[in-house]
């Protein structure tokens, strides 16, 4: 695999991303031309005033958010792989998931409890994104405690599996209390969304993500150094603490704040590494960091296409999607490949 | 010649201390680490070989004394500044990755390259300049999981010689190896030893080919640790008391070890 292959492949993933997105703007329940978003695009008026509010209002947040949520959790999925060495982690395996579902099961399933007119500000949307941040956060913080007191790597893995069943019992405790009500707007949480958020919301979300990836950056010497294990690691004058800490911040950084935002969106996070290794048959976290990327925002956007499709007559929720979409992916890199990494 | 020691562990006793107590592995060791010089570490299971590497390679403090690595206390050096004095070849196994032989060698450079690990000219150089050493031209864009026991051995070698340090610690590194490739291995080690200037520790219990091969032997045993070179150490008798067994004994003319009554 030579570096002109890699180019070639970078210069086609990228054009790929490039259709998705304007395929994502023109599908959906309304059909929009190309040359229609173009127009709406460059700041010129469209045939139709609707097209342009449905594009701008709608469509683009959606296509944006699409791709910030496959790169942020693509790449956090990619740290973890490394860090953990385990080709089956993903960014939840922190627990930051579980931690975010709790915070927004209080607020939504326990509202219950809280006199009327505070129960309408609580479960608004804002509400639900702040108990998810709370949660996610809370969750980050009880990890870094925890990996600076644990030597072993392994250890912080199945400290994060264990928030996760916790989490996940207090979750069944709760729904087994709330009214039907209640617990239809959680199970719709939980599915994951990637439209509905305002344009400031999107702000906040790609600084976030924006941030997680410069972080991501910054690792890629000690990610290829931990291709080694630790002891070599070290060994090459890598400051183990360091990175760990900086690795696991990156990702409690993507995974927390697109949680927060989206709700939880399986599966991407643990394929697209994959999927990124096999394409590029390396392991150097340099060419790993782009394709992943670029790889984790197409196949985001594809989903939301799928999610829509004009014969479907509505919109199917997109972790379904992407769960459809991953897990039979995983399967196969499972069984097809011996030494996936 | 001053700068001819590299590592020096002024009588130093090794062992772990935890809140409690202390516990004492081996004390007043003495070693010299000298440039160019082939060294083995032996000993019995236990004995303390491991402790004994993991403190003069600073991964653990000495109860007392202190080791002195080019004329400074090893506690002195930042994990970078260590790296590119000492490389090391560990017993552990590598995680699955897509690593080929030549990528694997590459990342003996970390201490010298820059914040992404990009490979310079004198990079690149010095990666096939060890690879050459080594032997493993033919083996360099195979995936590090597709060759043998042996053959991954050498490409760990090459990766530390391309870390470029003066002194190389390998953690047993014959183990898992037939008796040919143990002996083309430490033949390796040696020619490497003589030719890049570099000193050569590594531990074994390969007893005899370390005798026959090595310039220096640092021998462990429960009561004191020696270092001498082989025909000193044959002399003095040191490897009987090496196995505090009846049944093993070490023929000094032979050179080796035997078994049963003599």
């Amino acid at each position: 695999m030579t570096n002109k292959h890699h180019s070639i492949l970078f210069i086609t993933f990228t054009v790929l991303l490039v259709c998705f997105f304007l395929l994502d703007l023109t599908s959906g329940q309304v059909s929009i031309p190309l040359k229609e978003v173009f127009k709406i695009l460059s700041g010129q008026d469209a045939s139709k005033s609707t097209w342009e509010y449905i594009i701008l209002n709608f469509r683009l947040p959606k296509a944006i958010t699409a791709i910030l949520v496959g790169m942020g959790l693509s790449i956090s999925g990619l740290l973890m792989q490394t860090l953990f060495r385990n080709p089956l982690a993903g960014p939840y395996v922190l627990g930051l998931s579980s931690g975010s579902s709790l915070g927004v099961a209080f607020v939504i399933l326990g509202a219950g409890v809280l006199p009327s007119f505070l129960q309408t500000a609580v479960i608004s949307s804002y509400g639900v994104i702040l108990a998810s941040f709370l949660g996610s956060f809370l969750v980050l913080l009880a990890i870094l405690v925890v990996a600076q007191r644990l030597r072993n790597t392994m250890s912080i893995l199945i400290v994060g599996l264990m928030f996760g069943s916790f989490a996940g019992a207090i979750v069944n405790v709760l729904s087994y209390f709330s009214t039907a009500e209640q617990l239809q707007k959680f199970t719709f949480w939980s599915m994951g969304n990637l439209g509905n958020l305002p344009w400031p919301s999107i702000g906040i979300l790609g600084t976030t993500v924006t941030v997680g990836l410069v972080l991501s950056l910054v690792s890629i010497k000690s990610l290829d150094a931990l291709l080694l294990g630790e002891n070599y690691a070290k060994s090459v004058g890598l400051n183990f603490k360091k990175a760990r800490l900086i690795i696991i911040i990156a990702t409690s950084i993507l995974a927390g704040s697109i949680t927060a935002f989206a709700g939880p969106i399986a599966f991407i996070g643990l394929a697209v590494p994959h999927i990124a290794k096999l394409v590029f048959q390396t392991s150097s976290h340099k060419t790993l960091f782009f394709s992943t990327v670029l790889i984790g925002g197409i196949l985001m956007l594809a989903c939301d296409i799928i999610s829509q499709m004009p014969f479907l007559e509505m919109t199917l929720p997109i972790n379904a999607i992407t769960s459809i979409m991953g897990a039979p992916v995983v399967i196969w890199l499972l069984i097809g490949k011996k030494n996936i990494q | 010649m001053k700068n001819e020691i590299i590592l020096e562990a002024h009588p130093i006793s090794i062992g772990y201390r935890d809140k409690k107590n202390i516990k004492t592995v081996a004390t007043d060791v003495k070693i010299q680490l000298r440039k160019g010089k082939l060294i083995a570490l032996v000993g019995i299971n236990g004995v303390g070989k491991s402790t004994l590497l993991k403190t003069i390679t600073g991964i653990q403090k000495p109860l007392s004394g202190c080791v002195i690595l080019n004329e400074n206390n090893i506690e002195n050096y930042t994990s970078s500044e260590l790296a590119q004095q000492m490389s090391m070849v560990l017993t552990e196994k590598l995680p699955p990755s897509n690593l080929t032989v030549f990528e694997l060698v590459a990342l003996g450079r970390q201490p010298y390259t820059n914040w992404l690990g990009t490979l310079t000219s004198e990079d690149t150089n010095k990666v096939h300049e060890a690879i050459r050493l080594t032997k493993i031209e033919h083996l360099a864009h195979k995936k590090h999981f597709e060759i043998s026991d042996g053959q991954l051995q050498k490409v760990l070698i090459a990766r530390a010689l391309a870390q470029d340090t003066p002194l190389i610690i390998l953690d047993e590194p014959t183990t898992h190896l037939d008796l040919l490739h143990k002996f083309t291995l430490l033949q390796l080690l040696q020619k490497l030893a003589k030719e890049t200037e570099k000193c050569i520790l590594f531990s074994t219990h390969d007893i005899d080919l370390a005798i026959q091969l090595c310039d220096e032997m640092i021998i462990m045993t429960p009561e004191k640790t020696v270092q001498s070179t082989p025909c000193i150490l044959i002399e003095k008798g040191v490897f009987n008391a090496l196995f505090d067994d009846r049944s093993i004994s070490f023929d000094k003319e032979k050179g080796k070890f035997v078994f049963g009554k003599i």
